[in-house]
């Protein structure tokens, strides 16, 4: 076999895999994008119940109620509250008046439903996110600096 | 006093490493010996002073010597020993000294073992690990300096995130940097070879050993990492495609590919100019890794540092090493001359399909991983891609890549009789078919992509050890005659048997644990029992307990199935006081057939806790799968070819015995 025609074997096989790539790619990275909104985003760019999101902001104070696993909760950038619950052990530095980012989707009746509540990894780590979130809000305060 | 010794010796580092990166790099163009022999002695001398650099830092931290900003902020008197010492590169700064520490060790391994490389070719390699030590060394100099002294001293430190205050996690960091590094030894080969502007068969035989070794070093760092995250974290997984994984997932899949191509370039001397880009990419890789990892870009736990210099610095470094090397590739490559033909059908082909196939899943994962950045960057939406998008990328490579694998050894090189090699490849089809058949009659609603993931296991498992048995002739003669030719196979093809066989099992355990993982999830009251797997959990209550540095909430059940004794399990809530923060350690008993996961909440007030139990068939397969991998690579550069001291000139001898030119490796 010539040299040439080796080469185009090889880059037709190349190219099948790329366009296999590509394709898998495209068809994928819409439903998997997860978006992040923090609740004053949602005001001017609501989610439609059943599509998965991220959401953040910080655990309201007095908010928090646990009975067993079921847990529910209001995630608050200063101006804009959302209802969340969830079903399952929360991550160790859940606190309440402390940064949060859940991952899920509202149901019909506009609550909204947290599959994953992510864990920080550390008490004076804000998800920054949610601190731009809060700056956006009007409501960012130097304490919460940190 | 120490801190200074430190910070003295570094400086010197960056000086030895600034000479060493240029006198070497001009003598081989001007064939000057003493300034190419400069190189072995600049490295020499580069290692000793950064190994008195990171001593001076782990006494300082030993000896909870506060002055020091880094100690302060990252360790605490009352710590127990062994995360003294690992806190030393548990924090930015200490976790370069490390990087640049481990450069400097491999540039003095190649100054050492590589004697019988050509003097040109050996001042080369050892200038450019020289450069890329510059690079790390002004980076902890300007930017990230540990022995930065503190007044007024505190009285005790910060201490350490009690995540990674953990056995597992406080030897993941250095497994990993022994891998990226590992890597820059393998671009310093590819970068000389450009400037030589030459790539020959005994080229790649130098560069083997230090892809095998690096990508050895990087797959325990990775099983490291995720055997952390999976007992640690409480959450029952162990991989989350976290940016930070895909950190070092992606020089790995690099790494493999290269150990893949630069076999070809031993063997038939052809892929020279791809492999010599995949060395490129690989450890561009890897400096990309460990700057997403420690520039604060991504958040998670590794994310140390958020000083806008730091991450200034590191782009440029960054499009100065990428960049530049690939630069120096545009001219250089082309005069390359490529080398034996083949047949698409053929041992080289089916290598070229496993580049392929492993390249373009890491563009998927690289592109997977910087979308939400540059988004971030241009438009300032906030995105995450999430596990679906790499599942749905990854698997569909991965299952050709796969297939192939069990192929690819039997195929001869130039030319492959296809049908040939199905007829011996048939009991192993035969086999996966099987077993696939066995599963579904145990388990009709099994989902299809767990019986392809076992079909694929099977496969691999039995195609991998049929082509062993079929090179040693194994039943097909007396056994005293298949033991001579097992003693006679070269090691590097033990190896890959070996290897091949550990990404079987490590399939068998990623595809049933998802597949029949069981799990429970409540508020149980002590005396309560609850069945998952097939086992009886009884939940005994809980108590608190004091340890070192720690108070613990400490829940005791007893798992035991048909009436066994049983073991008992004591997941824990941990509140540690320095720095304060609370972790779940989960109580897990591992087996070779499933892994019993349990993790205790917190209290409702009324004598219930929230709990979480997990039965996960085969598991820990992913890990012993790992190892076997790892040995399959230890074994593999143990043979006597690829030995590091192979003789001189054996480009030129080819002594190649009848077994020899059999061998696959």
């Amino acid at each position: 076999m010539s040299r040439k025609k080796r080469r185009l074997y090889f880059v037709l096989a190349g190219m099948t895999v790329l366009a296999l790539a590509a394709a898998l790619v495209l068809t994928s990275f819409q439903d998997s994008l997860v978006f992040f909104r923090s609740p004053t985003d949602l005001v001017d760019q609501p989610m439609p119940a059943g599509r998965n999101f991220r959401l953040g902001g910080l655990v309201e104070e007095g908010s928090l109620v646990k009975q067993g696993v079921q847990v529910s909760f209001r995630v608050t950038d200063l101006n804009e509250t959302v209802p969340v619950t969830f079903e399952g052990l929360l991550p160790d530095l859940f606190r309440e008046g402390q940064g949060v980012v859940t991952e899920g989707a509202f149901n019909e009746d506009g609550m909204f439903i947290a599959s994953n509540v992510l864990a920080k990894h550390d008490e004076n780590y804000m998800p920054p996110e949610v601190a731009e979130a809060i700056k956006k809000s009007g409501q960012w305060k130097p304490e919460t600096d940190n | 006093m120490i801190a200074e010794i430190g910070q003295f010796v570094v400086i010197l580092a960056l000086i030895t490493a600034i000479f060493q990166g240029t006198v070497p790099m001009l003598g081989a163009g001007q064939g000057s010996q003493p300034m190419m022999g400069f190189a072995s002695n600049a490295a020499l001398v580069q290692f000793v002073a950064l190994t008195i650099a990171f001593i001076c830092l782990t006494v300082g931290y030993v000896t909870s010597d506060f002055s020091i900003l880094n100690v302060a902020s990252n360790s605490h008197s009352l710590k127990p020993m062994l995360y003294k010492v690992s806190g030393v590169w548990g924090n930015h700064e200490g976790s370069l000294l490390l990087w640049a520490w481990i450069l400097a060790l491999f540039g003095l391994a190649v100054a050492l073992f590589g004697r019988n490389l050509p003097d040109t070719l050996k001042a080369r390699v050892l200038a450019v690990q020289g450069l890329i030590g510059v690079g790390f060394l002004m980076f902890i100099l300007f930017t990230s300096n540990p022995f930065e002294r503190l007044d007024p001293v505190p009285l005790d430190g910060n201490g350490l995130n009690p995540l990674l205050q953990d056995p597992g996690l406080a030897f993941h960091p250095p497994f990993l940097y022994l891998g990226y590094v590992g890597l820059s030894v393998t671009f310093s080969f590819a970068i000389a070879a450009l400037i030589e502007g030459r790539v020959d068969p005994a080229w790649a035989r130098w560069v083997r050993p230090w892809t095998l070794a690096a990508w050895g070093f990087l797959t325990i760092g990775i099983a490291l990492g995720s055997w952390w995250a999976y007992y640690e974290l409480g959450w029952g997984g162990w991989w989350f495609w976290d940016p930070v994984e895909n950190a070092s997932f992606m020089p790995w899949l690099a790494a493999t590919a290269l150990l893949h191509s630069a076999i070809v370039v031993e063997k038939r001397d052809a892929l020279k100019n791809w492999t010599i880009l995949l060395a490129i990419i690989a450890f561009s890789l890897s400096l990309l890794g460990t700057f997403l990892v420690r520039s604060g870009v991504l958040n998670s736990v590794h994310a140390f540092a958020t000083d806008p210099a730091r991450g200034v610095f590191i782009l440029i470094f960054l499009i100065v090493v990428i960049g530049g090397s690939l630069l120096l590739y545009g001219i250089r490559a082309p005069m390359m001359k490529g080398g034996g033909l083949f047949a698409p059908i053929s041992r080289e082909g089916a290598l070229v399909l496993n580049n392929l196939l492993l390249s373009t899943a890491t563009a998927t994962i690289l592109l997977g991983t910087l979308y939400p950045i540059f988004l971030d960057a241009f438009t300032g939406a906030k995105v995450s891609v999430g596990p679906p998008f790499f599942e749905a990328t990854f698997l569909p490579l991965a299952i050709p890549l796969i297939i192939v694998m069990a192929f690819g050894p039997f195929m001869p090189w130039k030319r492959a009789d296809l049908a040939g090699i199905l007829a011996r490849l048939k009991f192993a089809l035969f086999l996966a078919l099987l077993f696939v058949g066995i599963i579904m009659w145990w388990h009709f609603e099994t989902p299809v992509m767990a019986l392809v993931g076992m079909g694929l296991f099977g496969w691999l498992l039995f195609g991998s050890f049929f082509e062993w048995a079929d090179r040693i002739k194994l039943f097909r003669g007396p056994l005293s005659k298949s033991w001579k030719r097992m003693i006679q196979l070269p090691r590097s093809a033990h190896g890959m048997t070996v290897a091949h066989i550990g990404v079987a099992l490590v399939i068998l355990g990623i595809t049933a644990s998802e597949a029949w993982q069981s799990e429970h999830l409540g508020v149980m009251t002590p005396g309560e029992t609850v069945t998952v797997g097939g086992y009886e959990f009884r939940f005994d209550g809980v108590e608190t307990l004091a340890g070192p540095n720690y108070e613990a909430d400490r829940g005791t059940f007893l798992a035991s199935r048909n009436g066994s004794s049983g073991v008992f399990l004591y997941p824990e809530q941990r509140r540690y006081t320095d720095p304060p923060m609370e972790t779940t350690e989960a109580a897990i008993r591992p087996m070779l057939s499933a892994d019993l996961y349990v993790v205790v909440g917190e209290g409702d007030g009324q004598g219930g806790y929230a709990v979480r139990i997990y039965h996960k068939p085969f598991v820990s397969w992913i890990w012993i799968g790992s190892l076997v991998m790892f040995m399959g690579g230890l074994l593999s550069l143990s043979d006597r070819r690829l030995r590091l001291g192979a003789p001189r000139g054996a480009r030129n001898q080819t002594p190649r015995t009848p077994e020899m030119s059999e061998a696959k490796g």
